[in-house]
């Protein structure tokens, strides 16, 4: 009984405030938009008992998902948001690993301090990490001076509000969810192993990509997914980095609602964004219960 | 072997380096004399003058302090709840189905979430505003707490509890006495976590307010895209400020408390024989 109390509350939490908003999201995507305050058509009234119900199936229809699907613009903006998250993620990737392999190969005694300094910007504000990259990369911004001070370039360099200022904010923002699950997988293998293979006579390039390399995978994967999913949504980051032709779907829907007031367009948007997502999420979700698995199996 | 080269020093340096430098540019151009942000005209702390004068600025901290500290209090009631029923309550029908939910918010697009709750504010008929900005940062900061909860419950000695039980104490006073004390500090970094994630959020907080519920994320949003200007160099330094000293104190708390468990363990091994 009382083990029933225990887990209702946060189930209900979650199902009230979690789940059942996505099938309204859903329902929404099905309405029409109208000029009105909600601007949709009413949903399912099921004060008018089965004429209701009756009603609420024949208004059905997919008409907000054939404008996605036959416009440009939004299959344009899918297409560049997984392109852009995809490439960010490999740079993420090659930036944390050596960051994350150094981490879990130096002295014990430093290794708190580094995880540390590792959160540390993790905690600070996401906005303001973004914002300061603003004044670094503007036109007469602080990279422009510091490299035309040096000699390096005679005219300024055009980075803000281009695609690779968007790269950029990805994988600094993004930095840190890489490199803590590969610190963690890094740090748990056994340096026997690399002993051995060293006495039988492996060149350390191979005994990484032959043994920690492949050890490591489970941090690969997690770190790889933490970067892929949110960066695939991330609104904040190419609205203030981007330009205007940087496509993402985040804006997209973030536009559609808050400028087009198209509550119904911007609702078939989520439904489909989420439908795109729910693979790497699942995909996620299974690589992380398999880790802990494997460590309760231990 | 474990040997430290000089690839893995150049490597954490420039590392930390790139996480750093921007941030310190930040804090150190909050205090530029010059209206222009990248022109150094010499110390000044006016900006920091003209922030407390900035009457809305005052206001949407006050509101966005306020919608932390209720948000991360639920947030972590319900999160603590949520990581005892995934490790303790064993199988029941549904299980799956919590997990997912209790795990995806931490990866979902905030679009999504946003728009998501916000349309069922309007649903319910719910009048957006204070309390609907709390329950949306109050449902996904519970997830990260049920996250960092549940790993120290992991890892904790079960027999702890089965003896207070087989001594008579009810399942609510063993959690209350039992359980609680020696999972305190990762609640309490749940409820910095919650906390932070609150201060920090943008995009769920736009969509899920209301008149009157603006927060300082929402505000210093609506400058930026006006332009830099020193004064919000000077609310982010004061923000990564208190960020950083919360964050440093919890981390000495929490290492504390785990010296101190060590050393009282350590006794009781050595009084048991």
């Amino acid at each position: 009984m009382r083990r029933w109390l225990l887990i209702s509350v946060p189930y209900l939490w979650l199902f009230f405030f979690f789940l059942v908003p996505f099938f309204i999201v859903f329902k929404i995507s099905l309405s029409d938009t109208e000029i009105a305050i909600p601007p949709y058509t009413p949903l399912l009234d099921l004060s008018e008992g089965w004429a209701g119900i009756k009603d609420f199936f024949s208004q059905l229809d997919f008409e907000n998902y054939r404008i996605i699907f036959s416009d440009a613009l939004y299959v344009n903006a899918y297409g560049s948001s997984l392109r852009i998250a995809f490439i960010s993620t490999l740079i993420t990737l090659a930036v944390g690993f050596p960051i994350a392999y150094g981490m879990a190969r130096a002295p014990k005694a430093w290794q708190p301090m580094l995880l540390m300094l590792v959160i540390l910007p993790f905690w600070t504000s996401f906005l303001i990490r973004v914002y300061a990259w603003i004044g670094i990369l503007k036109q007469e911004g602080l990279l422009n001076h510091f490299l035309m001070n040096l000699g390096l370039i005679s005219a300024p360099l055009h980075i803000l509000h281009t695609d690779t200022a968007v790269y950029i904010g990805i994988v600094y923002s993004y930095l840190p969810f890489m490199i803590l699950p590969l610190y963690a997988s890094l740090e748990k293998i056994n340096p026997a192993l690399l002993e051995a293979a060293a006495d039988l006579g492996s060149p350390p390039w191979k005994s990484f990509w032959q043994i920690t390399f492949p050890l490591s995978m489970p941090g690969v994967l997690a770190g790889s997914f933490l970067v892929f999913i949110p960066a695939v949504g991330e609104f904040v980051i190419p609205d203030l980095l981007g330009g205007s032709d940087t496509l993402m779907i985040g804006k997209t829907l973030w536009t559609e609602f808050f400028s087009n007031r198209d509550w119904p367009v911007s609702s078939a948007v989520a439904v489909v964004l989420l439908l795109v997502l729910v693979v790497p999420i699942v995909l996620f979700q299974r690589n992380q219960e398999q880790q802990r698995e494997r460590e309760a199996g231990r | 072997m474990r040997r430290f080269t000089w690839f893995n020093a150049t490597s954490i340096a420039l590392g930390f380096a790139f996480l750093y430098i921007p941030i310190l540019l930040l804090v150190i151009y909050s205090f530029n004399e010059s209206r222009l942000v990248t022109v150094w005209g010499g110390w000044s702390t006016k900006w920091y003058a003209s922030m407390l004068q900035n009457e809305q600025l005052l206001t949407a901290a006050w509101v966005t302090l306020r919608v932390a500290f209720v948000s991360s209090t639920l947030a972590v009631i319900l999160g603590t709840l949520a990581a005892v029923v995934l490790v303790r309550a064993g199988r029941f029908p549904g299980r799956t189905l919590f997990s997912g939910l209790i795990f995806a918010p931490l990866v979902m697009p905030e679009v999504i979430t946003g728009l998501s709750l916000l349309l069922l504010f309007v649903a319910v008929g719910f009048a957006r505003g204070f309390w609907t900005v709390v329950i949306a940062h109050a449902t996904f900061s519970m997830c990260f707490a049920a996250v960092v909860v549940q790993a120290r419950l992991y890892d904790f000695d079960k027999s702890v509890e089965e003896a207070a039980m087989d001594l008579g104490a009810t399942p609510v006073r063993t959690f209350m006495q039992v359980t609680l004390p020696i999972i305190a500090p990762s609640v309490i970094s749940a409820w910095l976590l919650a906390f932070t994630l609150s201060l920090d959020d943008l995009v769920i907080a736009s969509f899920t307010t209301g008149p009157g519920a603006t927060t300082l994320p929402m505000r210093i949003y609506s400058q930026v895209r006006l332009g830099v200007t020193p004064e919000i160099n000077a609310i982010s330094t004061v923000m990564i400020g208190f960020v950083t000293i919360g964050v440093l104190i919890a981390s000495y708390a929490t290492k504390r408390s785990s010296l101190r468990r060590e050393r009282d363990l350590r006794a009781a091994e050595a009084g048991g024989k």
